[in-house]
């Protein structure tokens, strides 16, 4: 430890603290626009000049060294003198535009400006201008306005991986920009409108609609992906103007994903439904809750009275709280059905059989940070989990973290990879048994006698590379990601990564699909005994489904067939914040449900933390809490057990038991048999599916900005340009008809793909043009057109 | 993209540099780029930028920063001429006010006939030569009298 | 006094500066003995720090200090770079040193690769010079030939590497971390210090960074013993220097003279002033170094002490000299531009503050000068001065303060009454196109 004063107040510092580090720990602020925390140190703007002993001139606390018995004044008259000749520099070329600027009322230039800014300016020449730039459709740029502090520069290379905007040409011609005006393209690019500490860089939907001091805030929690990041949701006049981040050390720290931060705008969607509607034989009618309810609970007592409790399957969205899946499995229960299930996108549910608890990460957020080595099996972790990846991409550029990779995709992750097995799906479990064979012979160690005998012949070099790492590494883990999930052989890629792990020392989990992917399971929203799982209630058609929050075509693991087994029920209730044509076709009744910001509720993410919210907003029209909804169901319904008040009183009993949650985490999984893969035939592609970023769930789907993406492109084709080749497609815009299964085809563009294991075609799901196809993973023909 | 020969050249200058450090080579990989090209046109600069793994933006930000690249069309001939004070105090501001009345244009134009473009350079270390000028980058002429000019004007017409 | 050539000697032929001349002129051998007798490190140094041969791009840092910052047992790869980024103003040695003599920097760096363990050199060559980057990539190559660069050089233990990397025109990459930044590909914008570069440099791994003159200077220091050198020149000064003297003389050019020597002394080496007329200021150490009016320069010997007491700087040792004719106003306007143009955009104070400085001076110049510029011109540079990341703050403000000190009148006159002290004919035919007639 150092000792350092500062402005006369003695403090003690770790070796290797900065003068801004003692000052913040002193509770002293100095004022800055190029630090920030979590940046590399630029020391560029100057506005953080401070006094020290025995310095012959003014030195930026943010990247001065303490060393010890340093005496620091940041207040002093030098001090000061240097700190307003910098802001009169920073004042000079800077529009006088603060009362029409986005930033107003949260800008430091603007704050620091009454500090040490002069009231009248010295500077008599002509002010610079420089024409504003498209950064694409959510960051808003004034250029004009820019300080140069780079903070957006050092995030695109160093959080979110690639350069993406630099600072061109030289002294005060020096201007921030992308390459040939490009659109900042990274999933995490919204970051920088919070970095930047002028109006130079603003959110492209949010501005000119309030103002800072206009706004209401309410804490919130992300319903997109599995971190649980934290939110701050701003609204005026009860309708939600931004999205901002909270932060969470142990999550998402200071970041916001795009997808967290700007599908807002689909809360205002013309799409959302805001009545009840029931079908009038071919049409439709808004109809009063009254009415609707009455119509749903005699229609579903019907329906189970005729043929039974297990004649009702309810099929929920992963994004759905906690509340809303307990009270919709106790529901179902109610009615004496077993077949509950949230995991739509699933197509193995061997595992359920063989697991010991609720599967989660197997380790903390936090604790990425401290790896060695990690495996990622079946994911396309940027796009699916951008705040994990970027912890990921963290460790792997600062402290050498050795990131491998197994799954027929290997896109850029924008950050060092060590390996990468590039593997068909059918062949990724030999690809596992192949990687703990390696290790086993490593490490000295048995296979376990039931594996010993499954495992291939041969091992590949990337399989040995990966054992390698995972065996030389101190701290290690194994990650499922949502492609292993959705696999056809699951449960046997959960078996060998446990394996795996066992092996190497490693922790293993799953990454999680969806912010309530672990809470799912604390609702008890998955079937019991002799109850069918979502897959197995499309397969076996059921006489009737409740449907929560998920859209049948988009958000199952096969939406064709999910489609076609509710067009075939007698009775589909959807309880849907959105409305759209396949709800309409395939439902009965349809019930405005209050998405995440106007509803009370909780997520559970995948570490087991357990993150309650309330409503930031009144809820739009007629939509209602899913909870008040499925409560006032249950009791229309007479079943008991559901008398609760208030959403507290849902929680505690769906939490119940869970005092502990942490404790039913686990991932053991018991044995699984093989499953054989089908043979590979001649002209039979094996289909990757990713759900692209913005494709993921009903409310992002309809976030009008990340629709104009490149994250959001319709569907293509892609392949290896050794099958383009073999198909005779030129590589020049042409198109293929690609069929599925079930013989429907559709015709899309194709794109060379290098990064895509041979024999496969990557077609996105969660798209109305790629539907037909059917099942994520499954056999593809296709012909040129 | 670039010949044979360019691309020749920017690899023995990768070779100078250690495994891994490609990017140090990226001055030098424009250099040749605009000798070859004229000036650096932007898909040339992202070829060079794929071409040693550097993302196109870091090429961009050099680009932009050094200023004898030229980001925008220049003349067969490009005269760049130092008037700093040591070149200006022996002559350098009359040969390039000379050049500017000889070829009918001021800094940064170029001739219709797209043969000359003038530019005014920084110091280019030869301050006891002066009046100095660069002839496209890369060769240095001193003591530049007005009948030196006329001379080297002449010979370059003649290219 | 008259030169006293080490670095400079023996250039009269045409192919002076090959490998083949400048082994005729004993090249080589300070390091050939190094190699022979195995010296160790520390008593190279020792004798660099008995030379007092300070740094020879500006900022006189004493150069065996420099080297024995490197650490001894780093595991990994240190560099060794030359900065040959002379675009200072008024500079032009190191283009002379590196065409005439280019062998005398290679071995410098030989001898310094081989005092502080480095493996791998780089000469970073100022853009605007490509005929001499070419002509020392050929020393190179001579030098690769013979044996002098490589792995086992000479068969001894010792390997080294040299490369030659080419600038493209920005004179900030003459500061040093710049330098580095420029030389791993990115903009050459300088890095905060600490570190210094002896812990992270180049790669960010442990660097020497030395002028080419400094480099040079080093056989000839471990042929005559430093302490010889050092008696060259006045106690504190040691050596030779080389300054490059432009301007309205009537000789410019590069005069290598012992340290100490008086100005007037290097004025009459370069020919006396043009025209007979008479000296108003000189610019004694680059564009950077404050303008001294003539008759404190007159006064002063051409070292580090001197120029310093004289309120300005030795710097690179480019003596810019300016006689009756120059306005001073002008003159400064050219200095102003030149820092504008070149700052590179990064500390805030320089970046918006050199354009301040330019503008107002440029205004002046051309006749809208206000009463209030004076102490606004000094207000700002001082507020530029010691408030950025590397010098170029200090050195745009330094010309602009030390303008307004001594010719407070001038710049009076042309604000009062919008046009020059020095009638316009006068200046014009004052800085005419000028050629000497040595060449």
């Amino acid at each position: 430890m150092l000792d350092i004063e500062i402005d006369g107040k003695a403090v003690q510092v770790p070796v290797g603290s900065t003068v801004m580090d003692a000052a913040t720990l002193a509770g002293i602020y100095i004022p800055h626009f190029c630090y920030h925390k979590k940046l590399s140190i630029a020391a560029s703007c100057r506005m953080c000049l401070v006094q020290v002993e025995k310095a012959p001139k003014p030195l930026p606390a943010c990247a001065t060294p303490v060393t010890n018995g340093m005496k620091v004044w940041t207040r002093s008259k030098a001090a000061v003198q240097a700190q307003k000749g910098v802001m009169e520099f920073l004042l000079i070329n800077h529009p006088l535009d603060c009362p029409v600027c986005d930033q107003g009322g949260e800008c430091q230039l603007q704050d620091l400006s009454v500090g040490y800014g002069g009231s009248c300016a010295r500077y008599q020449e002509k002010k610079r201008v420089f024409v504003n730039k498209n950064f694409g459709p959510l960051i808003a740029s004034e250029a004009s306005r820019c300080i140069n502090c780079t903070r957006c520069v050092r995030f695109t290379a160093e959080i979110g991986g690639e350069m993406e905007l630099g600072q061109a040409f030289r002294g005060d011609h020096a201007e921030i920009m992308t390459f040939l005006g490009r659109a900042v393209d990274s999933e995490l690019s919204g970051n920088v409108i919070d970095l930047c500490p002028v109006g130079a860089l603003t959110s492209k939907p949010f501005r000119y609609s309030a103002r800072t001091w206009e706004l209401s805030r309410r804490s919130s929690i992300s319903p997109h992906d599995s971190l649980g990041t934290n939110l701050i949701v701003q609204t005026k006049n009860d309708v939600v103007k931004r999205v901002l981040p909270l932060n969470n050390d142990n999550l998402n720290e200071c970041w916001l994903a795009d997808r967290d931060r700007f599908s807002y705008e689909a809360l205002t969607s013309e799409q959302r439904l805001v009545s009840p509607m029931m079908r009038n034989g071919e049409g439709w009618h808004a109809e009063s809750w009254q009415i609707a309810l009455a119509h749903v609970s005699s229609a579903l007592c019907a329906i189970v009275s005729e043929q039974g409790g297990q004649a009702l399957g309810a099929l929920a969205s992963p994004h759905s709280t906690v509340e809303e899946l307990y009270l919709l499995q106790k529901l179902t229960r109610g009615l004496g059905s077993e077949n509950i299930d949230f995991r739509l996108r699933r197509h193995d549910f061997r595992g359920d059989a063989v697991r010991s608890g609720i599967p989660w990460l197997g380790m903390t957020v936090a604790d990425v940070h401290g790896l060695n080595a990690i495996l990622v099996i079946g994911s396309f972790l940027r796009k699916d989990a951008p705040l994990l990846a970027q912890k990921v991409r963290h460790s792997a550029l600062r402290h050498g973290l050795e990131v491998c990779t197994v799954g027929p995709n290997a896109e850029d992750w924008r950050m060092p990879m060590a390996t990468r097995a590039l593997v068909a799906p059918s062949g990724m479990v030999d690809t596992l048994a192949a990687i703990a064979a390696a290790l086993a012979e490593k490490t000295g160690k048995a296979l376990s006698d039931t594996l010993a005998a499954r495992v291939p012949t041969t091992v590949s070099d990337d399989a040995r590379a990966i054992a390698k790492s995972l065996a030389d590494g101190e701290k290690t883990a194994v990650w499922l990601g949502n492609l292993a999930e959705q696999h056809p052989r699951a449960a046997e890629l959960h078996l060998w990564a446990q394996e795996i792990a066992r092996l190497s020392g490693a922790s293993f989990g799953f990454i999680g699909e969806a912010a309530n992917s672990v809470g799912g399971y604390f609702a008890g929203a998955v079937p019991r005994e002799k109850g069918l799982d979502a897959r197995a209630m499309i397969e076996s058609p059921r006489h009737a489904y409740l449907l929560l929050g998920a859209e049948p075509d988009l958000d199952f693991a096969d939406g064709a067939a999910a489609v076609d087994a509710m067009n075939r029920a007698r009775l589909v209730v959807a309880i849907s914040a959105f409305d759209s044509p396949v709800l309409r076709q395939v439902a009965d009744v349809l019930l405005p449900l209050a998405p995440f910001t106007e509803t009370p509720g909780t997520f559970v993410n995948c570490i087991g933390d357990v993150q309650s919210f309330e409503a930031s907003t009144h809820s739009r029209g007629e939509a209602r809490p899913g909870w008040k909804i499925l409560r006032v169901l249950g009791n229309l319904l007479e079943l008991p057990g559901f008398e609760q008040d208030n959403i507290e009183a849902v929680r505690d009993e769906a939490l119940t038991g869970n005092s502990s949650c942490y404790a039913r985490l686990n991932n053991a999984i018991g044995d699984v048999p093989v499953a054989e893969p089908p043979a590979a035939r001649a002209n039979v592609f094996q289909r990757v599916a990713d759900v692209p970023v913005y494709f993921t769930d009903p409310l992002v789907r309809r976030a009008a900005s990340l629709q104009k993406t490149a994250d959001a492109a319709p569907p293509v084709a892609r392949m290896p340009s050794a099958t383009m080749a073999a198909l005779g497609v030129q590589p020049a815009a042409s198109r293929v008809r690609v069929r599925g299964r079930t013989g429907e085809s559709v015709e899309l563009r194709v794109e060379a793909d290098e990064n895509l294991a041979l024999g496969c075609i990557r077609i996105a799901a969660a798209h109305a043009s790629t539907v037909a196809l059917g099942p994520l993973h499954g056999e593809l023909s296709a012909e040129r057109l | 993209m670039l010949s044979q020969e360019s691309l020749q050249q920017i690899d023995r200058e990768i070779a100078k540099y250690p495994p891994g450090k490609k990017q140090s080579a990226i001055m030098s990989a424009l250099r040749v780029a605009q000798q070859e090209k004229g000036w650096l046109p932007r898909e040339i600069i992202e070829f060079v930028a794929g071409y040693l793994d550097v993302p196109p933006i870091a090429a961009w930000e050099v680009a932009s920063f050094y200023g004898m690249y030229d980001l925008t069309y220049v003349g067969r001939h490009k005269i760049t001429v130092c008037t700093n004070l040591p070149c200006a105090l022996s002559g350098g501001v009359h040969a390039a006010e000379y050049l500017k009345k000889k070829l009918g244009i001021d800094f940064n134009e170029t001739t219709p006939d797209g043969n000359f473009t003038l530019k005014e350079g920084e110091c280019m270390g030869a301050c006891g030569d002066a009046p100095v000028l660069l002839h496209n980058n890369h060769h240095m002429c001193s003591h530049m009298t007005t009948e030196k000019i006329d001379q080297m004007l002449a010979d370059l017409e003649k290219q | 006094m008259s030169e006293h050539r080490l670095i400079l000697a023996g250039l009269d032929g045409d192919r002076t500066w090959r490998l083949q001349d400048y082994v005729a002129r004993g090249g080589y051998e300070a390091f050939r003995k190094i190699l022979a007798e195995k010296t160790p490190s520390d008593t190279i140094i020792a004798e660099l720090k008995a030379s007092n041969l300070r740094g020879r791009g500006g900022a006189g840092f004493p150069t065996g200090l420099k080297w024995s910052f490197m650490p001894r047992s780093f595991p990994g790869d240190k560099y060794l770079a030359c900065n040959s980024d002379e675009g200072e103003p008024g500079t032009f040695k190191d283009r002379d040193i590196l065409r005439h003599n280019p062998h005398t920097v290679i071995e410098g760096m030989l001898i310094a690769a081989y005092a502080t363990g480095c493996t791998r050199g780089y000469n970073y060559i100022h853009g605007e010079i490509f005929e001499v980057y070419r002509r020392f990539e050929e020393a190179l190559d001579e030098a690769r030939a013979a044996g002098f660069l490589g792995q086992n050089i000479l068969g001894s233990e010792f390997s080294f590497e040299l490369f030659a990397h080419h600038g493209y025109g920005a004179y900030i990459c003459g500061e040093e971390t710049a330098l580095l930044e420029s030389m791993e590909g990115k903009k050459g914008q300088p890095r905060f210090k600490p570190p210094f570069p002896a812990s992270y440099g180049l790669y960010g791994k442990p660097t020497t960074v030395n002028n080419t003159e400094t480099f040079a200077s080093v056989p000839f220091i471990m042929k005559m013993g430093g302490e010889a050198f050092m008696n060259l020149g006045k106690p504190g000064n040691g050596g030779t220097k080389i300054f490059s003297v432009s301007g309205h003389v009537c000789r410019p050019g590069n005069y290598e003279i012992n340290l100490g020597t008086p100005f007037s002394d290097l004025l009459a080496m370069a020919g006396g002033m043009r025209g007979g007329r008479k000296l108003k200021a000189v610019i004694p150490g680059g564009s950077s170094a404050p303008v001294v009016p003539a008759d404190i320069m007159m006064d002063c010997t051409m070292d580090f002490d001197s120029i310093s007491r004289a309120g300005s700087m030795l710097g690179s040792g480019a003596v810019i000299v300016m006689d009756e004719t120059t306005c001073m106003v002008w003159a400064l306007e050219r200095l102003s531009r030149f820092y504008h143009e070149e700052s590179c955009g990064q500390c805030t104070p320089c970046r918006e503050g050199t354009g301040w400085l330019y503008r107002v001076v440029h205004r002046i110049e051309h006749g809208a000068g206000r009463p209030e510029d004076l102490d606004l011109l000094l207000s700002v540079a001082e507020n530029i001065s010691g408030r950025t990341i590397c010098a170029l703050g200090d050195a745009a403000a330094g010309p602009v303060q030390s303008f307004v000190k001594h010719f407070a009148d001038e710049f009076g006159y042309h604000i009062e009454n919008k046009k020059c002290l020095v009638l316009p004919a006068v200046q014009d035919a004052g800085s005419q196109i000028y050629v000497s007639q040595s060449c």
